[in-house]
């Protein structure tokens, strides 16, 4: 596990709106190199518009976006993809009526240093239940299974640094143990997340620092020991 | 109505065979089309009514290829690549500006392209019926089945279309390719996301309907006449064929556009002043036992 000071991905002042209502308020993040990085904050926060915001589906009115020292603000999402993010999404967003392995084929790409590392049979040795399933719909699977799928597929573009929203929710506690080994062991091999999170509890074991937006603006940024130490915050802030 | 000469053509084998050829070809011409409207619907969400004009400068293209050269493989091919070509532009040009715009603005910019390329085709090509004649390779003793006449041409089209027809669908269903433009009509946003430019995919597929058409139209040329407005019935026929096969459905498009083949072919002998309304009548009990189309998926 290597950390750096590098900057991998980060937001700069942004703000973001939905029609004329704005949802971010000048939301600055930055996640370094290797970092586990947990965004968290209670329903309605802002947790996802942030993604989006990254990830090039909600496109900053104002602000920068940067991937790799890259300026990608307003950049179309597949721009920003191939500059190095990956982005799961709340709500999964499995192709239904692909197959398994087909969803996996689907994300693959190089990185944008001509990565390659990730395969379709790496895939299925970090996620071994999801081999026995390669030729069924993704539209059948459960929650869990589907939760796999989605970033195992976006693992198959190499991205540098990778975001996800809310990978546990839902999810039977067995399957949340599972994702997080799995968070675990995507943070041991050196990949640098943005772990959107409305439970703190989730993130202990595997985030190194936390930052907590409320009602669109960033209120606390520091190590995750310094926030589960601070109960100001946390009885302010997050759904406990 | 003719009943009885319906009933007469189907217990000779001769006449079965006859009809059911001329039906293949009508169907699999009618496909090429289809298949092209329904693929482009079910990624862009556009209705492209200016699908026939593209069939009707396929066989103009064809033509003229085929008086340069005097080679009717380079003639069918400059009716399907020329046709790609006008299509990316079309797409780039037009199309591209009414995504997600409701259909009847999209109907208005198709519908204005078809009066300005019925007018070029007239300026350029003549206002008369011309006659592209049947290449010399296939002038030719027509084969016999069980007293059924089957001109050579005609064997030869039925091969190339069905040949077609399968390259398409494993175009879509096996190769990544195919996997991508399916899963863009589901999830475009999902697919951008993964690193994939969807306004290439869109644009592809418009090329590739284009080229379909285009492949159509110089197909069909020997055995039609051409004229300005030759587009037109077929862009209707296919608007059923996909509402019989289920929109942005392959397979139904080359099951619906052999149905409408047949009931043409067969249509004429038994109701031989009713064989359009014959179509739209079949359409209407598709539309009743099944309302997403026979290969369309969901209620409605
Ligand atoms: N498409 C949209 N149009 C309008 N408002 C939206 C849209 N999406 C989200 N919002 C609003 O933006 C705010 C922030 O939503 P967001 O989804 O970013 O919150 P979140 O922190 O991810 O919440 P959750 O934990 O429930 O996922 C909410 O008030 C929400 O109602
Ligand atoms: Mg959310």
């Amino acid at each position: 596990m290597t950390t750096t000071d590098r900057e991998i991905m980060a937001t700069e002042g942004i703000d973001v709106f939905y029609g004329s209502s704005q949802i971010l308020f000048d939301v600055s993040v930055s996640v370094t190199e290797g970092q586990t990085m947990a965004l968290l904050g209670r329903n309605g926060a802002g947790k996802s518009t942030t993604l989006k915001a990254i990830a090039g589906l909600a496109p900053p009115k104002t602000g920068k976006v940067r991937i790799l020292g890259r300026e990608l603000q307003r950049r179309r999402p597949h721009v920003i993809a191939r500059a190095g993010l990956g982005y799961v999404p709340e709500d999964r967003q499995v192709f239904p009526e692909h197959t398994v392995e087909d969803n996996l084929l689907i994300g693959e790409k190089r990185g944008p240093n001509g990565e390659d590392y990730w395969t379709v049979r790496r895939i299925y040795d970090m996620l071994p239940l999801l081999e026995p399933l390669k030729d069924r719909f993704a539209g059948r699977l459960s929650g869990g299974e589907q939760q796999m799928l989605t970033i195992g597929r976006t693992l198959m573009g190499n991205p540098v640094g990778l975001l996800l929203d809310e990978p546990s929710e839902g999810l039977a506690p067995v399957i949340v143990q599972q994702i997080g080994a799995l968070l675990r062991k995507l943070r041991d091999m050196g990949v640098t997340v943005l772990l959107a999170e409305q439970n703190m509890h989730f993130c202990l074991g595997i985030a190194s620092h936390a930052t907590v937006i409320d009602k669109g603006q960033i209120v606390f940024r520091d190590t995750i020991e310094a926030l589960k130490a601070n109960e100001d915050v946390k009885a302010r802030y997050l759904a406990l | 109505m003719d009943l009885s000469a319906l009933a007469s053509c189907l217990i000779t084998p001769s006449c079965v065979i006859t009809q059911t050829t001329s039906g293949l070809i009508i169907g699999l011409l009618l496909f090429l089309v289809a298949a092209g409207v329904s693929l482009i619907f079910g990624v862009l969400k556009v209705v492209n009514f200016a699908h026939g004009a593209f069939y009707m400068l396929g066989a103009y293209f064809a033509y003229t290829a085929y008086q340069l050269s005097g080679n009717y493989l380079i003639a069918v091919l400059a009716g399907g690549i020329g046709v790609a070509l006008f299509g990316l532009v079309f797409e780039r040009l037009l199309i591209s500006r009414v995504y997600g715009s409701p259909v009847l603005m999209q109907l208005l910019v198709c519908y204005g392209a078809i009066l300005i390329l019925d007018d070029l085709v007239k300026i350029i090509w003549g206002a008369d019926f011309l006659s592209f004649g049947m290449p010399s390779a296939f002038q030719q003793l027509p084969f016999v089945f069980a007293g059924g006449v089957v001109p050579v041409f005609y064997l030869f089209l039925i091969v190339v279309a069905l040949a077609i027809a399968g390259l398409l669908g494993l175009l879509i269903s096996k190769t990544r390719y195919g996997k991508i433009v399916r899963a863009a009509a589901v999830n475009p946003s999902m697919v951008s996301a993964l690193g994939i430019n969807t306004g290439v995919v869109y644009a592809s597929v418009f090329v590739l309907g284009g080229f379909l058409a285009g492949l159509a139209g110089g197909l069909a040329a020997p055995v039609r006449s051409l004229t300005a407005g030759m587009g037109t019935s077929i862009i209707i026929e296919s608007f059923i064929v996909t509402v019989i096969g289920g929109m942005g459905s392959v397979a139904g498009a080359l099951v619906g556009s052999i149905l409408i083949g047949l009931v043409r072919s067969f249509g004429t002998i038994g109701f031989p002043l009713f064989t359009e309304g014959l179509m739209f009548v079949l359409m209407a009990v598709v539309l009743v036992l099944k309302p997403s189309g026979l290969f369309g998926k969901g209620g409605a």
